[in-house]
């Protein structure tokens, strides 16, 4: 088989700039493989993460060819080879060095999401047409391309203000659980910034667990929220009945 | 004391974040203990993640017969009675009631029609057992702990590798490392330490395990003076991908067996009827991995030198929903649906029973302050561990370690750092910056790959062993000469040059075990030595630095309480092996 031509990019937070490395195609090579072969071949230091090799893990997250895609996903033969792979990290976060980008920001994020909380005198009887719909959530593997595409963070940096489609799915995850009674709307409209998503579904599109993060996410959360807070009708039932609204 | 280093200070430091790191730091917490974890990826990338067909428990949900007391048997029976009772004790016993906490903190099973948790069939399990999420039960396990984790306040050190435990005389003390991002070393002090760190596979070539799986955990516990046990004991996966290349070694899950797939060689034989006509595909790992070797082997192979694994039988949509990753995987990157023709599958190295030796209660090593659980620590799965039982294995002995640990530090003080380990570690760090000519550590790692691929595999001969030891001791004479390139900002070749070290130590330990073990028993197959053999049945291989030299030793298996020994009445004699 032909050899390919990958135009990886090398630098820090300093800057940087693109090698070109030759690589041998095997059958069925995806690109980590031919990431791999650099490193073991050509360039011992060109720094990348990895861990599973299997799309279990969100590791090798970055963009081939433009594209945000976990590298042990994107098959070389799928890519067309007269041509140089371009293989760059992840364009919204700070870059650390090579591919390796800074993805702290997502685990403070996930901070600020409460806690699964069991309603009280639950029998734990759960049936699995309530799992169904959430176990779609919980197939994430925070590979954080959702977040790398999301024009809110790519282009308009709203870090400080917007979480981001993974923790919408994380929070959708907790509020259709069918067990937790909390509720996460204040949160979403306040702290999360659910309202600054104008649904272009993007970040559906690169989703490598093939979650539908919009459909079955982000709208019916923004539904909650506006249930909770702009419906005029429901909001005198809550407060005739007097329910708190951390509740569901 | 003080260090130049950046210094952090806990009352129990957790080496890892997989599934036993976690429970192990979840219940340190609850115990009020300060808690450090260290991991080497980021937060919620460990091998557990990976894990896919489920969690063995005797639940009872499904079988109503299962109980623990056929869960411990199952579990003896699988490791050919070289298991430490106790701990396939606790472990049947404790199971269930950590499954439930997962589902406490949030984790969502699979369903029973009446609203249980679902258990599925696996290889050597008597009843339904695996609580499971479709086949990707380890993502939903390190989730909730990760999550209950986060939510009670753990400090997590991610990206950050540490080379050597600090002992204050016989002791634990402390941990020194680097952040794999800066370079930068970093000290940690600690009343105790808790290895959590996983297993071995990249010294093999064909491997379902990823770039962490160096056998660091025990290269550390074994520079630090703790005992080793049963490293003899690796486990091929039966069922690994095998074409294309680049897959080669990628997990298949038994869950795949569990839900009906069948095994059948080139000639459409379902083979697994000669090797174990009762159990066929649902025989143990041991079993299956060598039958396919064996079909392999004497021609009847698949194309790509496998066997053909195949799930087409069940309805399209059936296995989507329970084999939804397996279906993707071999879509995407075998071009092979699976709902309509066979997959191609052959041995992959996945797991090792052997470890830390570790006191069954408490899962302290025999270095004081030192604690191990999960695949790092030795004893619960004896010669071949059953599919389901990794899993549980780390709730149950994560959390025993954890608070075990915990209560122990309230009792002692902080040790104190001794400068001249911290600067004797540090050296060893920057050596191959300094090295000249030497070879790159790749290069290095893939002739050690080799080496233990094709001499110490899934049959082994005595001289072959004899061969591997010389190529170990040449391998280890080419790594301490070998030369990093670059800055140590994320630079993965030095961080292999430190890997490569504990790969080629504990490689030597696997070596000198195996070739000790003059008998064939559960995943330790001998082809010059192919009967069990009583006297071997009844001892583990122990191995330990003295003086910077390996040694190894036997000692007796523990004897079994009669209550229990009631229990495996009917074949321990037979499995035990009657003598020569």
């Amino acid at each position: 088989m032909a050899d390919a031509i990958l135009e990886v990019f090398r630098g820090d937070r300093q800057g940087g700039k693109t090698e070109q490395y030759r690589v041998p195609v095997a059958p069925g090579m995806v690109v980590l493989d031919a990431i791999h072969y650099i490193q073991g071949h050509l360039a011992p230091d060109l720094a990348v993460r990895w861990n599973c090799k299997a799309a279990k893990c969100g590791s090798c997250s970055a963009e081939v060819n433009g594209r945000p895609r976990l590298m042990c996903k994107t098959r070389m033969d799928a890519l067309p080879l007269d041509q140089p792979i371009k293989v760059f990290p992840m364009k919204s976060f700070p870059i650390l060095k090579d591919l390796v980008t800074d993805v702290s920001w997502n685990y403070k994020i996930n901070k600020k999401i409460p806690p699964f909380t069991p309603r009280p005198g639950t029998d734990w009887k759960v049936y699995q047409d309530d799992v169904d719909r959430v176990q779609e959530f919980r197939k994430c593997i925070e590979c954080f391309l959702c977040q790398d595409v999301c024009h809110v963070l790519r282009d308009h940096d709203k870090f400080e203000q917007f979480a981001g489609p993974r923790f919408f799915v994380r929070v959708a995850g907790l509020e259709m659980h069918p067990v937790d009674g909390k509720s996460r709307a204040k949160l979403l409209r306040d702290e999360l910034g659910i309202g600054f998503c104008n649904i272009t579904k993007c970040c559906t599109e690169v989703c490598p667990e093939e979650i539908h993060i919009t459909d079955n996410a982000i709208i019916p959360l923004k539904e909650r929220v506006v249930d909770q807070f702009y419906d005029p009708v429901l909001m005198l039932v809550r407060k005739i009945r007097g329910v708190n609204e951390d509740s569901k | 004391m003080t260090t130049k280093f950046e210094t952090h200070e806990h009352d129990v430091l957790i080496i890892g974040a997989g599934g036993a790191g976690l429970c192990a730091a979840i219940e340190a917490l609850a115990q009020g203990a300060s808690v450090g974890v260290v991991c080497k990826s980021l937060l919620g990338k460990a091998h557990t993640v990976m894990a896919e067909g489920g969690i063995a428990a005797a639940m009872a949900n499904v079988d109503r017969a299962d109980d623990w007391r056929t869960h411990f048997r199952d579990t003896m029976r699988g490791g050919k009675f070289l298991n430490n009772w106790r701990m396939a004790q606790l472990h049947a016993q404790e199971a269930p009631d950590r499954i439930r906490d997962l589902e406490q903190w949030g984790a969502l099973f699979d369903r029973t029609s009446d609203g249980q948790i679902l258990q599925r069939a696996f290889g050597g399990h008597t009843y339904k057992r695996l609580c499971h999420v479709g086949d990707r039960t380890g993502l939903e396990m390190i989730r909730t702990l990760q999550d209950r984790g986060v939510a009670l306040g753990i400090d997590v050190y991610m990206e950050c590798a540490v080379t050597r435990l600090l002992k204050d005389g016989d002791r634990v003390a402390g941990a020194f490392g680097y952040w794999r991002e800066q370079g930068r070393f970093v000290v940690f002090k600690a009343k105790s330490v808790v290895l959590a760190t996983g297993g071995i596979g990249k010294i093999y070539k064909i491997t379902s395990n990823s770039w962490e799986y160096t056998a660091d955990g025990m290269a550390l516990a074994y520079e630090a003076g703790a005992e080793l046990k049963d490293m003899e004991f690796v486990q091929f996966h039966p069922t690994g991908m095998v074409w294309p290349p680049g897959v080669q070694g990628i997990l298949v899950t038994e869950a795949v067996r569990g839900e009906g797939g069948i095994l059948r060689n080139k000639n459409g034989e379902r083979f697994m009827e000669k090797y174990d006509p009762k159990r066929m595909e649902l025989s143990t790992r041991d079993v299956v991995a060598r039958a396919i070797y064996t079909e392999v082997r004497e021609g009847r192979g698949s194309e790509h030198g496998g066997a053909f694994l195949d799930i087409s039988q069940k309805p399209a949509e059936y296995v989507k929903k329970k084999l939804p990753s397996m279906y993707h995987q071999f879509l995407e990157l075998a071009d092979v649906d699976i709902t309509k023709g066979p997959m191609e599958v052959g041995p992959t190295c996945h797991y090792v029973m052997g470890g830390v030796r570790v006191d069954p209660e408490t899962a302290e090593s025999t270095v004081s302050g030192l604690y191990a659980a999960g695949e790092v620590a030795a004893g619960l799965h004896g010669a071949n561990r059953l599919g389901g039982n990794s899993l549980s294995d780390l709730l149950v002995f994560g959390r025993r370690a954890g608070m075990a640990a915990a209560q122990a530090a309230k009792k002692v003080r902080q040790a104190t750092i001794d400068q001249t380990q911290v600067d004797k570690a540090e050296r060893e760090m920057l050596a191959p910056f300094q090295n000249g000519n030497g070879e790159s550590p790749y290069a290095i790692h893939r002739d050690l790959q080799e080496t233990m691929q094709k001499l110490v595999g899934i049959f082994r001969v005595e001289a072959d062993l004899q061969q591997a030891l010389q190529e170990l001791e040449k391998l280890q004479e080419r790594a301490r000469r070998m030369h990093v390139d670059g800055s140590r900002m994320f630079n993965p070749g030095w961080h292999l040059s430190y890997d490569l070290q504990s790969m080629l130590t504990i490689s030597e330990a696997v070596t000198r075990s195996a070739l000790a073990r003059r008998e064939s028993r559960g995943a330790h197959s001998r082809i010059d030595y192919p009967s069990l053999d009583a006297t071997w049945g009844k001892q583990n291989n122990v191995v330990s630095s003295q003086k910077g030299t390996m040694m190894l030793r036997q000692e007796p298996v523990p004897a079994m309480p009669e209550e229990l020994q009631k229990l495996l009445a009917d074949e321990a004699e037979a499995v035990a092996g009657k003598g020569k």
